[in-house]
């Protein structure tokens, strides 16, 4: 600090150093360098990424160009590669995961926020909050030992005997497959879309239930028509926390996908998902052109969310002309 | 305000003063001793344990030098040996001839133990020991037998009730040693599968699900009835997996054991290249079980730092001769007499 000081002493016009230096010490000015500093550094982790991502992708990118989003084999040994399975796999995973999370973490969200009593609210928070640090092996394991077994000799045959004439509910019964890797991201996701969504609707200013409650609404209608609509911009986006944790969860997955790339239309079928094949083949990856398709899968997840979330904002921006609870 | 911040101020100095003064202080005390000698290696997962007994027991013969060991797995150690940055790597596949051309220096394999890989099932309400032709394991793998009791896998098990449901095929999903040892025997016993799949640490394969490593893939064959899977032997062995016999080259059908994996080394020893890398899958010789390897060490023929040179060389004379008693307490199967003989050669070749 003292080698600015000399520096900025030295310079032209003394007045205006001694009020820099005045701003300096007061502390202001460093604090919205610092911070300004640690802003710009997440902007540069992420150009760092991509740009790292893009140059070492090359041979890949060169080799296959857009075939490589539509070819629809992987085989490392005669180094043909695409992406297209394993895009597949992702975006149905993922899908599943929210269809399931989602009805279930904003009901819990509003019972929590609007309807439990506190001590019962607080204790369940707990519980929840908890669940969401539970490291992913875990739920890996769990999905594995517990799920699979039960999907197997229960869920699936029930589906295939009651809905089987739905192509999605058809074929072999593994037990492991896309519709596993789907209900386990569920239950690692709903914790996400709970424990924001319950902060989101608990800060709805209180005058707005007590205004619709005057204008002779029940419960129900004041929570339903007024606060969950006054929260939907944050419910949202505790939906889409939860995606990009779904789009890119590796470990609990890959050990219930089944890890086939293949495309089909049965839930019951195994699938592979694009974290999942990087992790499984990156360490023995030894020919360039075979790490630059891995790399250039990491690409097209990262621009999968890209896209995803940005479509998730659009969606955002349409409710919300419509809206008409939203301040 | 002002005199809270130069009170701060003060103590910054001080503590930096303080901080500075002990890693100077701490950096004398590192120097004084004769540094020990540190070397780096990294590789194949499959010989880990192996290889982290033996460096340990290495350091306690020499207490000044230490051998440091990652297991990333075999990709990972060809990669890190080519450019450079470990004095060691390992593998479970030897190199191909692509990428030795592409080394600065020219790099050696010293095979160091053995392994067998094995067919590993569950058949409801079977307990009998199967026995597999090579042409039921390529066919199954293949998608081609889809039926237990296919023909193929009858014949060779009369007396076996083996049922009519569908077989479920699990492999491996993470790039392993493993694996390329499975599809390096098949693609041996079946054209097809060579010229349609290959062998490599992972391929495209025709069926199956995958699991990842061999907990993974055990899993999956416990859970599924009516599966078969390939696992380690030492994975197999150490947790009571049943695993069927396989029928080798000269006709007979062989169960892994450690016996008849060095069985497999041997018959392919007579045949050995001065370089060591050989596939040891549907070896001749009576005993010996088809499905196995080596697994090896890579080194670079010419290492400049004198002293690193001394220790490598000597470490390899240990491993081939004390070292290898420590290989069967953990599973592996030992190198045969004849290969070590001719490993002890090769040492001499590291300039």
């Amino acid at each position: 600090m003292a080698s600015t000081a000399v520096v900025v002493e030295g310079a032209p016009r003394p007045g205006r150093a001694r009020a820099f230096l005045l701003r300096l010490r007061s502390g202001d000015e460093v604090a919205h360098l610092i911070t300004l500093v640690f802003a710009s550094a997440i902007f540069l982790i992420t150009a760092l990424l991509v740009f790292e991502l893009y140059r070492n992708s090359a041979l890949a990118r060169e080799k296959f160009g857009w075939h490589f989003l539509t070819t629809r084999t992987w085989d490392p040994v005669f180094e043909n590669f695409g992406a297209l399975p394993f895009i597949f796999g992702t975006v149905v995973t993922s899908a599943v995961g929210l269809l399931l999370a989602i009805p279930l973490g904003v009901g819990a969200a509003i019972f929590l926020a609007e309807m439990a009593p506190a001590r019962i609210s607080d204790a369940l928070t707990f519980v929840i909050e908890l669940l969401a640090a539970v490291p992913s092996v875990i739920y890996g394991l769990l999905a594995m030992f517990t799920l699979v077994p039960l999907l197997r000799t229960v869920v699936q045959p029930f589906l295939k005997k009651h809905l089987g004439f739905i192509p999605l509910f058809q074929g072999p019964n593994y037990g492991v497959g896309l519709l596993a890797a789907g209900i386990i991201l569920a239950i690692m996701i709903v914790p996400f879309i709970i424990s924001i969504s319950r902060e989101v609707l608990m800060a709805v200013p209180v005058e707005q239930r007590e205004a619709a409650l005057a204008l002779g609404a029940t419960r129900w209608e004041s929570t339903w028509k007024v606060v969950v609509p006054y929260a939907r911009a944050g419910i949202l986006g505790s939906i889409f926390l939860a995606m990009a944790r779904a789009l890119g969860e590796t470990m609990a997955v890959t050990m219930v996908i089944g890890n086939d790339p293949k495309i089909t239309s049965s839930l019951f079928a195994p699938g592979y998902s694009i974290a999942a094949v990087i992790a499984n083949e990156f360490t023995e990856a030894t020919s360039d052109l075979y790490i630059h398709a891995l790399i250039e899968l990491s690409l097209v997840l990262f621009v999968l969310t890209i896209i995803l979330n940005g479509l998730a904002r659009l969606l955002i921006l349409a409710t919300q002309r419509k809206g008409t609870a939203h301040p | 305000m002002k005199k809270k911040w130069s009170i701060l101020q003060g103590c910054l100095v001080v503590v930096s003063l303080l901080a500075a003064g002990l890693l100077w202080q701490a950096q004398r005390s590192v120097a004084a001793p004769a540094a020990p000698l540190l070397l780096n290696g990294a590789g194949a997962t499959f010989p880990y344990p192996i290889y982290s007994k033996w460096f340990d027991e290495y350091h306690k013969l020499h207490p000044d030098i230490q051998i440091n060991y990652q297991s990333i797995g075999s990709g990972g150690g060809i990669r890190q040996v080519l450019a450079g940055t470990v004095d060691f790597g390992a593998t479970d596949g030897p190199m191909t001839d692509e990428q030795l051309s592409q080394a600065k220096v020219r790099i050696l394999h010293f095979p160091t133990v053995l392994g067998a890989v094995v067919p590993t099932y569950n058949i409801s309400g079977l307990s009998a020991e199967l026995r597999f032709t090579p042409e039921a394991l390529a066919g199954i793998f293949q998608g081609k037998i889809t039926k237990w009791n296919d023909a193929e896998l009858t014949r060779p098990n009369p007396g076996v009730n083996l049922p009519g449901n569908d077989i479920v095929v699990v492999h491996r999903s993470d790039g392993s040693g493993t694996t390329y040892v499975w599809t390096d025997y098949l693609s041996k016993v079946s054209e097809e599968w060579k010229t349609k799949v290959g062998k490599s640490t992972s391929v495209n394969w025709p069926v199956g699900l995958g699991g990842k490593g061999n907990e993974g893939v055990a899993g999956l064959v416990k859970q599924t009835p009516n599966s078969i899977g390939y696992v380690e032997l030492i994975y197999a062995i150490q947790n009571n997996m049943p695993y069927g016999l396989v029928r080798n080259s000269s006709g007979s059908f062989i169960k892994a054991d450690l016996a008849s994996t060095t069985a497999a080394a041997a018959g392919a020893a007579k045949e050995m290249p001065d370089d060591f890398r050989v596939s040891i899958t549907n070896a001749p010789g009576k005993d010996a079980y088809p499905i196995a390897s080596f697994t090896w060490l890579l080194v670079p023929a010419s290492i400049e730092d004198g002293a690193k040179r001394k220790v490598i060389t000597d470490f390899l004379h240990w491993m081939l001769n004390d070292g290898q008693k420590h290989a069967e307490p953990l599973a592996y199967a030992r190198l045969p007499k004849a290969v070590v003989a001719k490993e002890v050669k090769a040492i001499s070749e590291i300039k």
